[in-house]
Parts: C-alpha cells; sequence; structure tokens
C-alpha cells in the first residue's frame, strides 16, 4: 500500500498529500530526528550562552549605574568641598582684613600717641622757651631801658646814680 | 511554481506542493527515506543554528545585529513562559523554545518559492501536539496526583452544574490535540493552496495582474499567519502546561 501511495503521489497528488498515510512515518522520523537536534542545540549551546549574555549585560549595567551614583556622589561632594572651601577662604580672608586693619589702627594709634606726646612735650618746650624769651626780653628792656637812662642822664649833666635809675627803670617797666 | 501547468489549458494542482517525494530516485518512501520533508527540516535546523548558535557567538555586551535577533526570540519566548505557565514554567523553556523557534522557521522557509512547509501536514503538527498534550497530562498526574482530575471538577460552579462541567470539560481537554495540530497544519495549507491558486490565475492574460496582486496580497498575510501560528501553538502549550502545574482554577 505504501509504495503504491507514493508512487501514485510521485507525480500528482491524489486528494491531499496530508491524509497520505505511507508518508506518515517518514515524517514523524524525521520531525522527532529534528526536534532532537534542536533541543540539543539550544539546551547544551544556545540557551546557556544567551542566558549568561543577557545575565552578563544585566550585571554591566547595575554596575554602570552604581558607579554613575558614585561618581555623582563624588561630584556632589567635590562640589561641596569647594564650596566649603571657598566659604573658608572667603572667612579666612575677612580675618585677615579685620586683623591688618585692627594691627594697623594699633600702629596708627601707637604713632597718634607717640605724634600727641611729642606734639604735647615740643609745646610744652617751645612755651618755655617763649616764657624763656619772654622773660629775656624784659630783662632786656630793663637793661636798655636803664642804660638808655644812663645815657640821658649823663647826656643831661645830672649826675645819677646807678642804683637809683635802675629802682626807677625797674618801677617803670613793671606795671 | 506552476511547472505541473499543462500547455494551453487552465490546470491546477494546489495540492501537489504538498507532497512528499524521495530526495534521491522515484523509490518508495519508508520511514528512514531521505525526503523533501528532511531537507526542509534540516535547513530549518541550520538556519536556527545560524542564529542562536553562530548569531551569538560573539557573546558581545553590546549585541550584533543577528544576536539581537537571537536575544528577542529568546527574550520573547521567556517572557511568554514565565508569564503565562508561571515561575514554576520556566524549566520547561527549552522544550518551548525549541518547539517555536521549528514551527517558525519550518513556516518562514515554506514561504519560500519552490519550497516544501513541512508544518502544512498534519502528521507533523499532530506529533507535536500529541508530544505536548501527553507530557502535559503525566507531569499534571505526576505533580498532583489524583488532584490533577480536580481540573474537571470546577470547585467554583454550583454543585448541580459540576458533573456537567466535568463532562464539557474532559471532552474539551481530550479535544486540545486536535485543534492544537489542525489550527497549525490548516492554515499553513491553505495559505499555500491559496497562493498556488492564484499562481495558476495567472497564466490568464486577463486577470494576471489582478492575480499577481493577489499573490502578493496572500503572501504578505501568510507571512503574518505563519509567525502567528507559531505563536499561538507556543503560547497554547504555555497555557497547557500551566493546567498541568496548577490544576485548581
Amino acid at each position: 500500500m505504501a509504495t503504491e501511495t507514493a508512487d501514485a503521489g510521485g507525480a500528482e497528488a491524489a486528494g491531499m498529500p496530508q491524509l497520505d498515510f505511507s508518508t506518515f512515518p517518514n515524517q514523524i522520523f524525521w520531525l522527532v530526528v529534528t526536534l532532537i537536534i534542536i533541543y540539543l542545540v539550544l539546551s547544551r549551546v544556545a540557551l546557556p550562552r544567551i542566558a549568561s549574555v543577557l545575565a552578563e549585560r544585566q550585571g554591566t549595567i547595575t554596575n554602570d549605574i552604581a558607579a554613575a551614583e558614585d561618581l555623582k556622589q563624588k561630584a556632589a561632594d567635590a562640589e561641596a568641598a569647594y564650596e566649603k572651601a571657598l566659604a573658608d577662604a572667603r572667612a579666612e580672608a575677612g580675618r585677615i582684613a579685620a586683623e591688618a586693619k585692627a594691627e594697623v589702627q594699633a600702629e596708627v594709634d601707637v604713632a597718634m600717641q607717640k605724634a600727641d606726646a611729642e606734639i604735647a612735650a615740643r609745646t610744652a618746650e617751645s612755651e618755655a622757651k617763649i616764657t624763656e624769651i619772654r622773660a629775656g626780653a624784659a630783662e632786656a628792656v630793663r637793661d636798655v631801658a636803664t642804660e638808655a637812662a644812663e645815657a640821658v642822664a649823663a647826656a643831661l649833666g645830672v649826675k645819677a646814680d646807678s642804683a637809683a635809675i635802675k629802682a626807677a627803670v625797674e618801677a617803670r617797666t613793671k606795671g | 511554481m506552476a511547472e505541473e501547468k499543462s500547455e494551453g489549458g487552465l490546470v491546477f494542482h494546489p495540492m501537489d506542493q504538498f507532497i512528499v517525494k524521495p530526495l534521491f530516485g522515484d523509490g518508495p518512501v519508508s520511514w528512514y527515506t531521505p525526503t523533501n520533508v528532511t531537507l526542509w527540516m534540516g535547513l530549518a535546523v541550520l538556519a536556527i543554528i545560524a542564529l542562536m548558535v553562530l548569531g551569538t557567538r560573539g557573546r558581545a555586551i553590546v549585541p550584533s545585529r543577528v544576536q539581537s535577533i537571537a536575544e528577542l526570540a529568546y527574550g520573547f519566548v521567556y517572557k511568554m513562559v514565565e508569564d503565562v505557565a508561571g515561575k514554576d514554567g520556566v524549566k520547561y523553556f527549552p522544550y518551548i523554545m525549541t518547539l517555536f523557534l521549528f514551527i517558525v522557521f519550518a513556516n518562514f522557509l515554506g514561504l519560500l518559492p519552490m519550497s516544501f512547509t513541512t508544518t502544512s501536514h498534519i502528521a507533523v503538527t499532530a506529533v507535536m501536539a500529541m508530544a505536548v498534550f501527553l507530557a502535559v497530562t503525566i507531569l499534571g498526574f505526576v505533580k498532583h496526583g489524583a488532584g490533577f482530575l480536580s481540573l474537571f471538577w470546577i470547585s467554583s460552579a454550583p454543585l448541580v452544574l459540576r458533573p456537567i462541567l466535568a463532562v464539557i470539560e474532559i471532552i474539551s481537554y481530550f479535544v486540545r490535540p486536535v485543534s492544537h495540530s489542525i489550527r497549525l497544519a490548516g492554515n499553513m495549507m491553505a495559505g499555500h493552496a491559496v497562493i498556488k491558486v492564484f499562481a495558476a490565475f495567472a497564466a490568464l492574460l486577463a486577470i494576471a495582474p489582478l492575480s499577481i496582486l493577489a499573490i502578493t496580497a496572500i503572501y504578505a498575510l501568510e507571512v503574518l499567519v505563519s509567525f502567528i501560528q507559531a505563536y499561538v501553538f507556543a503560547i497554547l502549550t504555555c497555557v497547557y502546561l500551566k493546567d498541568a502545574l496548577h490544576p485548581h482554577h
């Protein structure tokens, strides 16, 4: 039966070739062989390989994301450190400026005091000198007046006692 | 395509493309004879190896084009098994992947002109459907013993209805391998036969353009059907597997 149908089917299909049962053992045999080969190839080689590639990719992606998070954190830390350094530097600069200012102020104060003291000393000295000069001037006036009086008295021919003249001059210049 | 056409007349031989014939000589087809079935199944195996083994040999973190197709196929079927059959169905994933890849490649290779579509034969699809049916039934009894029978005893239905529903459930359970296999073989056979009929019409000058347009349209539809039928076969396998693993509704 198998031979007959197969021979008839060789040229032209009688009815449905799908229902030609003589070819069933052949198809089933080759199907089983095919499926076994595909199954072995897939389960031994292809599927484990693809699974490992997918797992590896997932791992790489996870690692990269973690690394990115890490780097982001580092960048944030660096920025914070920078901001802090900047703030510190500003504070330090302010502090140094204030210190310098205070130092200069202190120096200025000292110099001012010194200058003031000097000025005061000079003033006192000058005042003393002025007093001295004034005293000296009065003395000189008195001397000149006495001499002038003596000279006037001599010129007038009046014999005048030098002590009396002195007393007279003294009396006059006092007021 | 139309090598069987005789001169002048319009002769349809839409079923000739499905004839199983020996590759060498003209002898009888015994169980071990290398036939066109052998050739096209072998080509499917080679195509699968090319995609899944050669395509992924780079094991690249950033995949090449072929490798991403292989990964796409893997992810597609893996997710389907996981979603439909559940986490414990994942260990049967290689079997379902085998069926899916074989059907998808056999269907697509069958779309080549002059080719032979192995999945258009009821013998092929019935063996696969019966294998799924038997495996799932045995697995159900091994996992749950007599508890597997609760699949047919719908505890959410009113008590009076349960025996009737049980009968319906049992009938539908045994019809499963029939619908499972005929759906695939029927779809493949019908599409190819229709293309062949239109190809015969193309010999008539008057309707040749229309016929060629129709062939193009049906071909596009067949490309879609080829994938969808493989998908349907695989997802139904997953559904049956889910019933075996979790028979309690």
